[in-house]
């Protein structure tokens, strides 16, 4: 179990039972466990909706999406079965926050799940965990058998009459698996592809009936939002963007980890105050602010409020709150490689320009930083990843779009300075590479 | 069901008598005998098996009534699953209660005292890949290893070391 | 459903709602380019190929995923529009091999067509292209992974239409790859269709492969000669020291009543045609040896040999055995020759299914025959008997898409778990055997049951099925040659309201040899033979006692009163497992293409010409009509049709009452002209159906036709749209009364998808396949 953080401007909403043993269901209980879900079963699925897009809570998965408007979209009536899913694929470089939540507050996400399958009036929901976190699932599993044997899930749960089955689901490799609809092929025994939308998974979903899915933060933040009110998490952060969000930060800081802070928190603050500054007192040189394939911030870019409206202003995105600090000894056009090759390597490969240009941007790439670039390539990478940008067929096309032109727009210079066979300049024994 | 008179298939038969499939089998009874166990189905595979063959493939998919392609299809997209065995050999250490008690843990921490590996990993040489399994059903002959495909019983230390030694000098 | 209007390129138009963006542009003629869209298969969006600009859309759409909705404004050409399509088909290229000058699918290559049309002539690429080597799936299948582009085209097919769904993606990513189930090699049916439709040279038939180029041949649409479907295939055809060779068959004219579909056999099942134990020359037996001669020797000896007999014993002591394979004019000549000329009715084939019973249970009822076009548009199909998939693989096609597009239902009765069972809605497995006994059922006989209940078919099920059925209308029943003579009768009787029937034979011109009236007792159109027949009334005086079946010849001739037998691309020796000595008294001439078990024992072999090497029309088992295009001329062999007038000629008959030429209409059906890829000769066409041209050949086969037109009632269809390449359904309903025949004649021929008679013998490629499969069936898995 990893170690944790903390920093006194964390307000404690999600990870508030964090390392009080709340794998225990006991603990949970004890820490206001399971109240949401019963209050909740007093209300009608409507009010919970309501409630839930009052509160301001977007997707933690990156996306951004006002959860409670997508629990509307699903349809009342439906002749097929309703599921909810939770997305426990996180995968997206430098975000750690969902592992978190499994690790230390299992019934959180069960509890959210309950409340959305009952808002959306689902009695199947499905927990997916990333085959990489397979050693979390025996604490779901753990979670999932006691709260069957406390008749909290099963056949009239709570004594409500309401019927409640969730399942645990594993994955085996793939970032792919994060998209929507491709973790619903990957739960039904598939490759992991996603599939063409409309129809969306709200009405045509898993096994084709109606299906919310939702991030796993996402749900662990829905017990504390009905229990709080929507008021009370709207507050804590800033217009449009309620509530508290985890921030995985990592890279050159002195105190990396994860840290429940307000929607909206300052960037800088977060890097300097929170995260403890830059070792050594090196000069920061740029920072990542939402995972790895949003846009590359520079160093005077910062002073930005850390939510989804702000950063889109800034020509980035919140993401799914992995922020990576980078100091003056990185290598930026390693840094794209190595950003790009993470792409290349997970692309599912169904489409061409995702699993051709991807391929082509990591060959470039990788001469490129080798010192056998040309003045040509600057432009064709550029040119590669905006012919990929938004004519892909599912967002991992533009998760590694966006970055590169980013990387290309904003240092151009740096690549300027990998030409005609010169070494890295941030490492002195590269070799040139002939071509 | 009226006029639809499915018909029912045989259940597909074990590829070869390898007390493993079991494991296998139980698996895929959870996930309801259906497609949507594939993944979990190829994960007990794996982890009994150390890696996925034709024959495993073929009984899983025929099993859960998915086409092979489908199978092939799914066992190399997940970075997980992996078509050739790490190891030239392996050795797979039953962890079911009779073996459990019988020194089963014994067998395991001689494999990491002589060769370093612990479950799941296999030896720097690419020669021997660890692996453990719930329960093998061979209570019997506990505590029991599969040396590559060779079932073993009472299986000491000592005997153990013997296999690996015999492994090592290339003599399989 | 209602026709919504939207605007394209600034065009408007309307498509009934519901229809996707890319087919409401072609409907209007404008071509959104795309590699994985393809009509009726699953839809993917996987190429990007037809992304565009739809108003008040951020990003572009893929035409091909997009439905049409009322006031969609849509740019097809638009500068963005074209630069996705450029850099699409420059990511492409990237990684191609660009070897388009050794590639099979060079100059038919839809790669190449869209690197044409948007210019991605430059690389911008400099490092090495990710390479493969090529692999070799089976006999008739290569895969060349570096020129594949991911439209999972193949993938489709196999599984969604085929359901054998041998082909998988394995990988991801860039290393994703078209794979075949058994690791390297594939466990299929080898139809084929992941070649036909793979727009680049990815996968590549192992019969074609680095042959010739595709515009080097002549490509001809024929119908294919082996099973009994009548499936339209394409034959590329280039000049050889022969005369011709087929080098390619394929399904590229998808006008045919086979649309996309074609089984190995009308693929690479031509190959016959160029065995080199074919004969060449006339073999006449010399000092009990056959030996080489002249076609005027052997016309000659045939026709005096004949002519003395006839007069010296009667035309009774004289046997013809005609073909399934022959066309309809050559049987209808046999037929009328052997009346005629001979002055027999010992006129026989092997029948393969009871089409005189069907004729004579549905007499003066029209509408009640299906076409194998219905088959594929019914609301619902019982099958009783045989396994579509190895004996009719297009009818089984026709099956599967009909449920799987139309939601049709589909009923099977069989012994057999058979594979079109993963398509049914009802399934009953009867004991072996039982299939008449299941008509009985049908049909409303109860005490029928007791010789059904087996396996998962209960009483319950059964009567359950049954009912389900009665309320089903428009049902199409295809049914095994197991129902014969009154079962045919019971049931075309049962209470199916507006059923259509199918009798399932098994060669390529079972259904015509039998409409043709290679009967001992039944005359074109199933015309019993009375002195008044119409026959009697065209041909003059005709022997009018039943004559003898095929085994009832050989006990004649054993017994010495058969004297004389004429063989016409039949090979009764080895089908109805005759004793071959039993002609040694009789004079045997045969006309074949191999020396057949029969051919061994002939006084006379003449070499004949097979259905790709002449004209004609052949009939499907379902009663379609259709066009039989010759390829090309081969040295040392003639038509049927030109030996039997050559044999009459010979005889001293006068050939203009065998074949009446030299008047009338005239159009050549090809032959004299060469047709061009799947094209009627349009010249011909107008001139015929202004009546213009003569006729000017006693070996034209339409000189015939004509006659069958006239005297044949179900052969009234339309001739312009027959010799426009389009097949004319026949309603045997309309036929003659059909007669007493002897059911216990009907022999299965027993081909599955990998034989096909004397022809799959001489078929390297079915030899080859055949060899190759070590493995069980292919694995018992449907898919969703």
């Amino acid at each position: 179990m990893a170690s944790l953080v903390s920093h006194p401007d964390e307000i404690r909403v999600v990870t508030k039972r964090f390392g009080q043993g709340a794998t225990d269901l006991d603990r949970y209980l004890a820490l206001d466990g399971y109240q949401a879900i019963q209050k909740a079963l007093a209300m009608t699925p409507d009010d919970i909706i309501t409630l839930v897009k009052n509160s301001g809570l977007r997707g933690r998965g990156g996306a951004g999406f006002n959860t409670g408007m997508k629990w509307s979209f699903v349809p009342k009536q439906s002749a097929k079965p309703k599921y909810v899913l939770c997305n426990g694929d996180e995968s997206e470089p430098g975000t750690c926050k969902d592992r978190l939540i499994f690790e230390h507050d299992p019934h959180s996400v069960i509890e959210g799940v309950m409340i959305a399958a009952l808002a959306v009036g689902s009695h199947t929901g499905y927990i997916y965990i990333r085959g990489e976190y397979r050693y979390l699932s025996v604490i779901m599993q753990r979670a999932l058998k006691d709260a069957y044997a406390r008749g909290f899930l099963g056949k009239n749960i709570f004594g409500s009459g309401y019927d409640l089955d969730i399942y645990w689901h594993g994955g085996a490799g793939a970032y792919e698996v994060g998209e929507e609809s491709a973790l619903m092929e990957s739960l039904e025994g598939k490759r992991g592809i996603p599939r063409i939308r409309p129809p969306f998974p709200a009405v045509v979903g898993l096994w084709g009936g109606p299906t919310v899915i939702n991030n796993a933060e996402t749900l662990a933040s829905v017990p504390p939002i009905i229990l709080g009110g929507p008021d009370w998490y709207a507050n804590l952060g800033t217009p449009k963007n309620g509530g508290t969000r985890m921030f995985c930060l990592s890279g050159h800081l002195n105190r990396p980890g994860v840290y429940e802070l307000p929607m909206g928190y300052n960037l800088k603050k977060m890097i300097y105050e929170v995260g403890g500054g830059i070792p050594g007192g090196r000069a920061l040189k740029a920072v990542v602010p939402g995972g790895s394939s949003t846009p590359i911030l520079l160093a005077d870019e910062i002073d930005v409020a850390m939510d989804f409206d702000s950063l889109a202003k800034a020509g980035s995105m919140l993401g799914s709150g992995g922020v990576v600090v980078l100091d003056d000894t990185t290598c930026m056009v390693k840094f794209a490689l190595r950003t790009i090759k993470f792409y290349q390597h997970e692309s599912c490969g169904w489409c061409i320009p995702c699993r051709e240009g991807t391929d082509w941007l990591k060959k470039t790439l990788t001469r490129f930083h080798a010192g056998a670039g040309m003045k040509k390539d600057i432009d064709n990478i550029y040119y590669l990843a905006e012919n990929m940008l938004g004519k892909t067929f599912c967002p991992l096309g533009d998760a590694a779009a966006m970055p590169t032109m980013a990387f290309v727009k904003k240092f151009r210079k740096e690549f300027e300075d990998h030409l005609d066979g010169k070494p890295c300049p941030f490492e002195k024994a590269a070799e040139p590479v002939m071509v | 069901m009226g006029a639809v008179a499915v018909l029912e298939l045989p259940k597909t038969p074990h590829p070869s008598d390898d007390k493993r499939w079991r494991l296998v089998d139980t698996t895929m009874r959870r996930l309801g005998n259906q497609q949507r166990g594939l993944i979990e189905a190829l994960h007990t595979v794996q982890e009994a098996f150390g890696y996925l063959d034709v024959e495993a493939l073929r009984y899983v998919a025929s099993s859960l009534r998915v086409p092979l392609s489908r199978a092939y299809g799914v066992a190399t997209f997940y970075h997980f699953f992996t078509l050739k065995p790490a190891g030239e050999h392996t050795c797979v250490v039953c962890m079911g209660t009779a073996c459990y008690i019988k020194g089963a843990l014994q067998l395991v921490s001689a494999m990491k005292q002589d060769l370093g590996v612990t479950p799941g990993q296999t030896t720097a040489d690419g020669k021997v890949s660890l692996l453990t399994a719930r329960c093998l059903g061979s209570c019997g002959l506990a505590p029991a290893v599969v040396y590559d495909h060779e079932v073993a019983g009472k299986v000491t230390p000592a005997a153990l070391r013997d296999r690996l030694a015999k492994w090592n000098s290339h003599v399989s | 459903m209602a026709d919504l209007t939207l605007t394209v390129d600034g065009k408007k138009l309307t498509a009934p709602a519901g229809t996707l963006l890319i087919e409401a542009c072609k409907s209007v003629g404008i071509e959104v380019p795309s590699f994985c869209y393809y009509p009726n298969l699953s839809l993917q969006g996987a190429c990007r190929m037809c992304l565009v600009k739809i108003e008040k859309m951020p990003k572009l759409q893929t035409a091909c995923t997009t439905v049409i909705s009322e006031g969609m404004v849509v740019a097809t050409d638009s500068d963005e529009v074209r630069q996705a399509r450029k850099s699409m088909v420059e990511l492409l290229l990237g990684n191609h091999p660009l070897d388009c000058p050794v590639c099979d699918a060079g100059g038919e290559c839809e790669l190449q067509d869209m690197a044409f049309s948007y210019g991605a002539a430059e690389s911008k690429f400099m490092e090495a292209k990710n390479h493969k080597d090529e692999q070799q799936w089976s006999p008739v299948v290569y895969f060349d992974r570096p020129r594949c582009i991911l439209c999972y085209r193949c993938v489709r097919v196999c599984g969604e239409g085929m359901d054998v769904w041998a082909l998988g993606v394995q990988n991801r990513g860039v290393s994703s790859v078209i794979a075949p189930n058994k690791q390297d090699h594939l466990e299929c049916e080898e139809c084929g269709m992941c070649i036909d439709i793979c727009p680049v040279g990815a996968l590549t038939s192992g019969a074609y492969r680095y042959k010739t180029r595709p515009w080097e041949m002549n490509h001809i649409g024929t119908t294919c000669t082996h099973c009994a479907d009548g499936c339209k295939t394409t034959l590329g055809v280039r000049r050889s020291d022969t005369g011709m060779e087929i080098v390619r068959g394929d399904n590229r004219d998808k006008s045919g009543i086979n649309n996309d579909f074609l089984c190995i056999k009308g693929r690479y099942a031509f190959d016959f045609a160029h065995s080199t134990e074919r004969l060449t020359q006339p073999l006449i037996r010399k000092d009990g040896k056959l030996s080489p001669a002249t076609w005027e020797e052997a016309f000659a000896l045939a026709g005096k040999n004949f002519a003395e007999i006839r007069t010296a014993h009667g035309g009774e002591a004289i046997g013809v055995v005609g073909s399934s394979r022959t066309t309809n004019e050559e049987n209808y000549l046999l037929s009328k020759f052997a009346r005629m000329v001979l002055g027999t009715n010992n006129v026989d084939h092997h029948r393969t299914a009871d089409f005189p019973a069907l004729a004579a249970a549905l007499r003066g009822k029209s509408g009640q025959t299906a076409s194998m076009r219905d088959v594929l548009s019914a609301p619902a199909i019982l099958l009783i008997g045989n396994n579509p998939t190895e004996q009719h693989p297009l009818l089984a096609w026709q099956i599967r898409s009909n449920v799987r597009l139309r939601r049709a239902k589909l009923y099977v009765v069989n012994s057999q778990p058979i594979k079109l069972r993963r398509q049914a809605a009802g399934f009953a497995q009867i004991p072996a055997g039982a299939e008449a006994h299941a008509v009985a059922f049908l049909a409303g006989d109860d005490a029928a049951l007791d010789h059904l209940v087996h396996q998962s078919a209960t009483r319950e099920s059964l009567l359950a099925l049954r009912d389900k059925l009665r309320a089903e209308t428009g049902l199409v029943v295809a049914f095994s040659s197991e129902i014969r003579g009154a079962d045919v009768a019971r049931l075309v009787h049962s209470k199916f309201a507006g059923a259509k029937f199918i009798a399932l034979a098994d060669y390529a011109n079972s259904r015509g040899a039998a409409d043709m009236g290679l009967y001992p007792d039944l005359l074109p159109g199933y015309e019993p033979l009375t002195t008044d027949s119409r026959f009697a009334q065209e041909w003059g005086t005709l022997p009018t006692v039943p004559g003898l079946t095929v085994p009832a010849m050989a006990a004649a001739a054993k017994a010495g009163t058969l004297k004389a037998l004429y063989v016409v691309g039949a090979n009764p020796v080895a089908r109805f497992g005759l004793d071959p000595f039993a002609f040694s008294g009789s004079f045997v001439v045969v006309q074949d293409m191999f020396l057949t078990e029969t051919a061994l024992m002939a006084d006379i072999v003449l070499p004949a010409a097979n259905a790709y090497e002449k004209s004609g029309t052949f009939t499907n088992t379902c009663g379609d009509l259709q066009l039989v295009k010759k390829a090309g001329e081969v040295a040392g062999v003639k038509s049927d049709f030109e030996m039997i007038v050559r044999i009459a000629d010979a005889m001293g008959f006068e050939v203009r009452k065998l074949v009446p030429f030299g008047g009338g209409t005239h159009a050549d059906m090809g032959q004299s002209r060469g047709a061009q890829s799947g094209e009627a000769d349009r010249h011909s066409v107008w001139l015929e159906a202004h009546g213009l041209e003569p006729r000017m050949s006693p070996f034209d086969p339409v000189a015939i036709f004509d006659e069958i037109q006239r005297l044949v009632p179900s052969y009234h269809v339309s001739r312009l749209d027959l010799l426009a390449g389009n097949d004319q359904h026949t309603d045997i309903g309309e036929a003659g009364p059909g007669a007493a025949h002897d059911p216990n004649l009907i022999i299965p021929a027993n081909d599955d998808l990998f034989s096909s008679g004397t022809l799959g013998r001489y078929s390297h490629t079915l030899n080859s396949v055949m060899e190759n499969k070590n493995a069980p069936a292919p694995s018992e898995v449907g898919a969703d």
